[in-house]
């Protein structure tokens, strides 16, 4: 017991003070102080209710992304019969119930048919993502499968990770977090975010942009009740906008997507004063918005942004360089603010904001105040109870106590974690509980004494028979800390790292370095008796 | 220097002769518990009843008006409001309902809060915005499965510790402390009507780690006991288990509860819940320890003789991997 090689404690006193220094940078920024920027400085994190800030949660609309993959495929078949020599015939086409179907005019078509749709059923890395099923010899169904599904919307949402990320740069915050949690969902934490209107407006626009051909066949009472043509759909004008509240039928196909942009700009239009906004086609959206415009003059068509229509201008003349100009009743701000988001991308599949917290920045300031002076009264009040009631073994706890802090701190510091307000309250409980692996030792040591142990035998024992009851204690407390982990989001998960970093911390200090204190002094004084 | 006792030498305190009436106690507070949750029903906060809900502290005053506050907001047109004191008298929490379709229009909820908001700032220039929270219903109904869940898998995981390291009889005497514990706990929101909210679900399942200590600390006492006193009558032996590690199970609850108490009054407000969660957990965990650890495994038939042949070889294998046979 009371041999402790040198090396072991060069090892252990090297192990506290350089866990301990760690902990310094944040201790200078707590206090306000400035840390010398030549030395490294992990800091611990404030998380979003210290700091103060916005933690959006988004998901994703996954049944989007399942009618959309439909309607690609409904296009992509079209095109394959089309293109084939000869030609393939089809008809009857539906794309409901989760499956696209459609019919040969010949039956004979039917193994060229398969073999044309043979590669397309295959994705990326050799999996399949659709299934195809042959019905009464000429009817062809194409069935999603569960792993193309599955790889379509895990593609899906990192790219709107993505696009989200690139939104956000835009607005031009100071350290985002964005993860994808889930198949689902996106956490975006914004910290010290003053409004969080501009952010949440820019991610819920999907800027899905769409130029489709008006249908002129289609009976203007119908279109105002909502109801399509066969071929055709119908969308309402977007709010702000003249026609406002009326609908307009469009070509269900043949139209093209605003997603093969370089470039969109807010700008004003010089001949009426219009706040517009200019896009760029890259060659391949350049050539398709050519091949649209030429062989449709004199026709209009709609230019639709997520859904809604913003205008359906005519087509005057071709429009071959490449360039477009979407007018919409825009005001500037509204104009930027489609400009960013064309530019970031279109979301792949629409977000829908289902949680959202906001904190004000002085919450954050004040709660620090408030914890440290709780935690500071709290200690205070430990160390007088550990000093009274066990005297000079209550002086080692105390000393414990304090590196078991600077560690637990210099250790988050390290690991890069997050300081929330719950964490505040794990500190606190981390300090009150820290010592009771002292009290059980030392409480061991006067019963061994009482029973007439010599001095370093008693102190043998107190280390020894209470290590069982730290041990059990401190895994019933890791147990319910990695429940918590599990259980938490943000805050609660601040409180969780705390409590369970704190459990080793505690361990080492309350009980290792202690040890090395007392065994330290008996073999300086080798004391007859001891006070305890 | 003459140092502090909490407990004196010797004491010897007949706890099993109050076994009855301490485990009739125990039995009616865990049902009071559940009655106070069931009449009463918790006040779940934003994060379990979705909504949205808006934190303001009047820094300037005695205490938030809250009254005139229910009247303002109620005038908003978003239904009753919930305006209630925020772990103290100077901060509030405002809660509104969602109304339907809001959770489909991005924006629409927060826009709420932020009318909300413009209105009491209106009538109130001093205040301060501490915080606008929305929660979708189906997050918060997420938040309420995951909370459940994740409190019986800490209670069934430490109990099975508890049971490996000890006997079955143990293990259920942990389990029955738990229940006891975070019954409590509940049924002191349920009856206080402080609001129930995550952070409160966080300080439950800390305190199903923490309430345990001292239960381990009488529980390795008995195992002790029960192998050096191999003819000892069992009531007398828990009494005396008790009885040694008592100034130990004072000591450790009272260097938490220091730790605790100032935190509790001179805190963060937005802490005072979970902190008082806590707090209380570990009170009544230290109770459950001291009265009901021993008798409950008196009433389950911990023998001596049931229990050294098993432990014994526990004993061999410890003895094994500190390298002692």
């Amino acid at each position: 017991m009371l041999e402790f090689p040198l090396w072991k404690k060069l090892w252990l006193w090297g192990l506290t003070l350089a866990a301990s220094l760690l902990a310094l940078p944040s201790l200078f920024n707590v206090a306000g102080l400035d840390w010398p920027s030549s030395l490294p400085d992990p800091q611990v994190n404030l998380g979003l209710d210290l700091a103060g800030g916005s933690h959006l949660l988004l998901e994703a609309k996954a049944d989007d992304i399942r009618v959309q993959r439909l309607e690609n495929m409904e296009e992509t078949v079209r095109q394959l019969m089309r293109n084939a020599k000869p030609r393939i015939r089809i008809g009857d086409v539906s794309t409901g119930e989760g499956r696209m179907s459609f019919m040969l005019d010949s039956p004979a078509d039917i193994d060229r048919a398969r073999g044309l749709l043979e590669p397309v059923m295959q994705g990326a890395n050799l999996t399949r993502e659709w299934d195809l099923t042959v019905v009464d010899g000429q009817r062809i169904v194409l069935t999603p499968t569960a792993s193309g599904i599955e790889a379509a919307l895990d593609s899906a949402m990192d790219s709107a990770t993505e696009v989200v990320r690139r939104r956000i740069d835009e607005l031009g915050t100071r350290e985002p977090t964005i993860i994808r949690q889930g198949a689902t969902r996106i956490v975006v934490q914004v910290p010290g975010l003053e409004d969080p209107d501009a952010l949440k407006s820019l991610l819920g626009k999907t800027a899905q942009l769409e130029f489709k051909l008006v249908d002129l066949n289609a009976l203007p009472e119908n279109v105002q009740a909502g109801i399509a043509p066969a071929g055709s759909q119908v969308f309402p004008y977007a709010p702000g906008t003249p026609m406002e509240g009326r609908f307009e039928a469009v070509r269900r196909l043949g139209g093209i997507r605003g997603d093969n942009l370089t470039d969109a700009k807010a700008g004003v239009d010089p001949n009426n004063n219009q706040n517009v906004v200019n896009i760029t086609f890259d060659a391949q959206g350049g050539a398709k918005f050519a091949k649209l415009t030429r062989e449709n003059v004199g026709k209009p068509f709609a230019i639709i942004l997520d859904g809604q229509v913003l205008s359906a201008p005519n087509i005057n003349e071709p429009i071959l360089g490449g360039s477009a100009q979407i007018s919409g009743s825009f005001t500037a701000e509204s104009a930027n603010e489609l400009a960013i988001a064309l530019n970031s991308g279109a979301l792949p599949v629409p977000l829908q904001v289902i949680e959202e917290r906001t904190v004000g920045p002085d919450l954050g300031a004040d709660s620090i105040r408030k914890g440290l002076l709780a935690m500071t009264i709290g200690s205070l009040a430990v160390i007088v109870l550990m000093v009274a009631t066990y005297g000079r073994f209550g002086i080692y706890a105390t000393v414990a106590l304090v590196f078991n802090v600077l560690m637990l701190l210099g250790l988050m510091a390290l690991g890069g974690f997050t300081l929330t307000l719950p964490g505040i309250a794990g500190f606190v409980i981390t300090i009150g509980a820290a010592v009771d692996a002292n009290v059980l030792i030392n409480e061991r040591i006067r019963e061994e004494r009482k029973r007439g142990r010599k001095v370093v035998a008693a102190v043998e024992m107190g280390y020894k028979e209470a290590g069982r009851a730290i041990y059990d204690a401190n895994a019933t407390n890791f147990i319910s800390g990695v429940a918590l982990f599990a259980f938490g989001s943000g805050p609660v998960k601040g409180f969780a790292v705390v409590l369970v970093i704190g459990l080793f911390t505690s361990v080492f200090t309350g009980v290792t370095l202690t040890r090395m204190f007392v065994a330290g002094w008996l073999r300086k004084t080798r004391p007859n008796d001891i006070t305890i | 220097m003459k140092l502090l006792k909490l407990v004196p030498d010797d004491t010897n305190i007949k706890f099993l002769k109050l076994r009855i009436p301490f485990f009739v106690l125990s039995i009616v507070l865990i049902l009071g518990s559940w009655a106070a949750v069931f009449t009463n029903g918790l006040n779940f906060g934003v994060d379990f009843a979705g909504g949205q809900e808006v934190r303001m502290t009047f820094e300037e005053r005695e205490a938030a008006p809250i009254a005139s506050l229910r009247e303002l907001v109620g005038g908003l047109g978003y239904g009753e409001p919930v305006v209630q004191e925020f772990g103290g008298p100077k901060t509030v929490s405002i809660r509104v309902a969602l109304p339907e379709g809001a959770e489909d229009t991005p924006g629409a909820a927060t826009a709420i809060g932020e009318k909300v908001i413009a209105a009491i700032a209106k009538e109130y220039p001093d205040v301060r915005t501490d915080g606008n929270d929305t929660v979708s219903g189906k997050v918060a109904g997420e938040f309420r499965d995951q909370a459940i869940l994740a409190l019986l898998a800490a209670m069934v995981a430490v109990s099975i510790y508890i049971w490996v390291r000890f006997e079955w009889q143990f293990g259920v005497g942990a389990m029955f402390a738990l229940v006891h514990d975070v019954s409590v706990t509940v049924g002191l929101f349920a009856l206080t009507q402080m609001e129930f909210s995550l952070q409160i679900v966080a300080a439950i399942l800390a305190i199903i780690g923490y309430s345990l200590n001292d239960t381990v600390v009488v529980y390795d006492r008995i195992r002790e006991n029960l192998k050096k006193f191999r003819k000892m009558p069992l009531p007398e032996l828990l009494d005396l288990s008790v009885n040694e590690t008592l100034s130990r199970t004072v000591m450790t609850s009272l260097t938490l509860f220091v730790a605790l108490i100032p935190l509790l009054i001179f805190g963060p407000p937005s802490l005072f819940g979970m902190v008082a969660a806590i707090t209380v957990g570990l009170f009544i965990g230290t109770y459950s320890s001291v009265y009901m650890a021993g008798p409950l495994l008196l009433w389950m038939g911990v023998t001596s003789n049931s229990f050294v042949p098993t432990e014994s070889a526990v004993d061999k294998q410890e003895k094994l991997a500190r390298g002692e046979v």
